[in-house]
């Protein structure tokens, strides 16, 4: 043993690429088949016919609810951009401690339940809720809160902000901080230095993170089924729809397949500017 | 001091405040929602009681929710753990065709929204008879928590200088050893949090445990879904507290048993 090369010692101790086998069978028995047989169905109704998709853009309803969740996805992006940058930007400054304790405060969502989440919006945004008691205290009238966009957008952002300040705070802790006090030292004032150096330099970070929420935000369910009205729905409400009234699982893959054709769409858009391993693989990336 | 310099201005520091208070305290509103003694959801309480923790826990259906959870956590977490360790090991040591292809595979379940999943698995599951079954669920949802897994193992294995099995392995340790004696306690931090993440993925999951219930088979997460949307008990306000702090102390664990060891 010992008198074998390197060389051969390096593949004694390779793990055996087989140990693949058990997941990828597992992923391949319950995930991309189920996930075939959708797409098969919306095809075979019971003969080959595109009548399912046809059917999307004259039924008058599927439209607009696909135009209504990717503009309720790009709200969510740009809100959950604009309170995630201060908060990551900030993360970069601080001290260890504030920073394990402001790191700890963005993760806490990945762990706290979505339905005891989703059930505490409720409570607070109901019309006799916490916020509009507080309201009528101060002499506000009550505000409808839920049923409505305002309720979903709330719990929405809640639940992808760390997925926004993940990726903003791996780029930006990579800036290197003298390149902004060499533009100041030069003249520049401390908002232009950052309009021309921080903010292009933060550019990765900013469209991985809304990369990951804007493609997050597409598929949500539970937040708009629970905050939301049924009267603006989301496109996850629909598929569910098709499958709770009706057993249509033809509509319902179709609808399916155009959900995750916009997604690889936008990702794919994303990626011309940012790779998608970069922007998955940064949300892993601090702990 | 240059400008540069400066502390966080007043504007950041209002908005980390506002954004800290934002991603925290409305959850914590069920904590004194728990403890209220009557059928409402007024805020505060008027009057305190246990008894909706008294309801959480002897109350059958939510008491068979909570079991089947925990039963169902478990499982997953020991099955995904094992599948998600094993093809961890493959692709950051081994060496095969398709390799990309299979890591992209892998995180799927993470970019596939989760209702397609859950319609699509619903569709199969019907066919195969495996719908309100605890396999069926322990299929889907291992699925669905192998990504994490993989992403912290892999990371894991990725930090770990192999020339130490090479050491183990010049000095006639055989693959075996070598895995238990050295590869095994020096990623198995790896290994435990990818542990956490699989059993709260499962704890946690609701759109695809709602399409494959059964009334024999339902999760803590589809009661409380059926809850929230058909009734006004206070139950489900103990039940999230009680999830929160199992949820909280199962994340910080390792954490402590790791400050304890430094000590």
């Amino acid at each position: 043993m010992a008198k074998q090369p390197v060389i051969s010692l390096r593949r004694a101790v390779r793990g055996p690429a087989g140990l693949i086998l058990p997941a990828l069978a597992l992923l391949l028995v319950v995930m991309v088949w189920p996930l075939l047989q959708l797409l098969y169905r919306s095809f075979m109704t019971p003969s080959f016919s595109l009548s399912k998709y046809q059917d999307l853009f004259t039924d008058g309803v599927s439209v607009t609810i696909l135009v209504r969740t990717v503009v309720m996805s790009a709200i969510v992006t740009v809100v959950t951009l604009l309170l995630a940058y201060p908060y990551a930007y900030a993360l970069t400054k601080v001290s260890h401690r504030t920073r394990a304790i402001m790191m700890a405060l963005v993760l806490l969502p990945f762990w706290t339940s979505l339905m005891a989440r989703t059930f505490a919006w409720l409570v607070l945004l109901q019309d006799t809720g916490v916020v509009n008691s507080m309201l009528k205290a101060v002499g506000i009238g009550s505000l409808a809160l839920i049923r409505n966009t305002t309720g979903v957008t709330l719990g929405m952002t809640q639940v992808l902000l760390p997925f926004m300040v993940l990726p903003l705070y791996s780029t930006m802790s990579k800036i290197d901080p003298r390149l902004m006090t060499a533009a100041v030292s030069l003249g520049a004032p401390f908002r232009v230095a950052f309009r021309r150096i921080y903010l292009p330099l933060s550019m990765p970070g900013v469209v991985a993170g809304a990369t990951l929420v804007s493609i997050m935000s597409l598929g949500f369910y539970i937040t708009p089924q629970i905050l939301g009205s049924p009267q603006q729905a989301m496109i996850s409400q629909l598929i569910a729809t098709k499958i709770d009234r009706l057993l249509d699982f033809g509509s319902a893959g179709a609808l399916s397949a155009v959900l995750i054709l916009v997604t690889l769409v936008l990702l794919g858009l994303m990626s011309r500017v940012v790779k998608p391993s970069e922007a998955l693989g940064s949300t892993g990336a601090e702990e | 001091m240059l400008d540069s310099d400066r502390r966080l201005s007043w504007f950041t520091k209002v908005m980390v405040a506002l954004v800290a208070f934002y991603l925290v305290t409305p959850t914590l509103i069920v904590i004194p929602l728990s403890f209220t003694d009557r059928a409402s959801f007024d805020f505060p309480p008027k009057g305190w009681s246990l008894r909706y923790y008294q309801d959480f826990l002897t109350a059958p259906e939510w008491r068979d929710a909570l079991f089947t959870s925990l039963r169902l956590g478990v499982a997953v977490m020991l099955l995904a753990t094992l599948l998600g360790t094993a093809a961890a090991v493959a692709l950051v040591r081994g060496r095969f065709p398709g390799k990309s292809f299979v890591n992209g595979l892998l995180l799927a379940p993470m970019i596939v929204p989760v209702i397609v999943v859950a319609v699509a698995t619903f569709g199969t599951f019907l066919r195969w008879q495996l719908v309100g079954t605890f396999t069926g669920f322990l299929l889907a949802h291992t699925v669905l928590a192998l990504p994490f897994v993989v992403v912290t193992v892999s990371s894991a294995l990725q930090t770990f200088d192999d020339r130490l099995e090479l050491a183990a392995a010049s000095l006639g340790a055989g693959p075996l050893t070598r895995l238990r004696r050295v590869t095994l306690p020096l990623v198995l931090p790896g290994v435990l949090s990818g542990a956490v993440f699989a059993f709260v993925t499962s704890f946690d999951e609701v759109v695809v445990a709602l399409y494959i219930q059964s009334p024999q088979m339902r999760t803590l997460p589809v009661r409380m879904y059926t809850s929230v949307t058909s009734e006004t008990d206070p139950t489900i306000a103990a039940a999230s507290t009680f999830i929160l702090v199992v949820t909280t102390l199962l994340i910080l664990l390792p954490q402590l048993i790791r400050r304890g060891e430094r000590v």
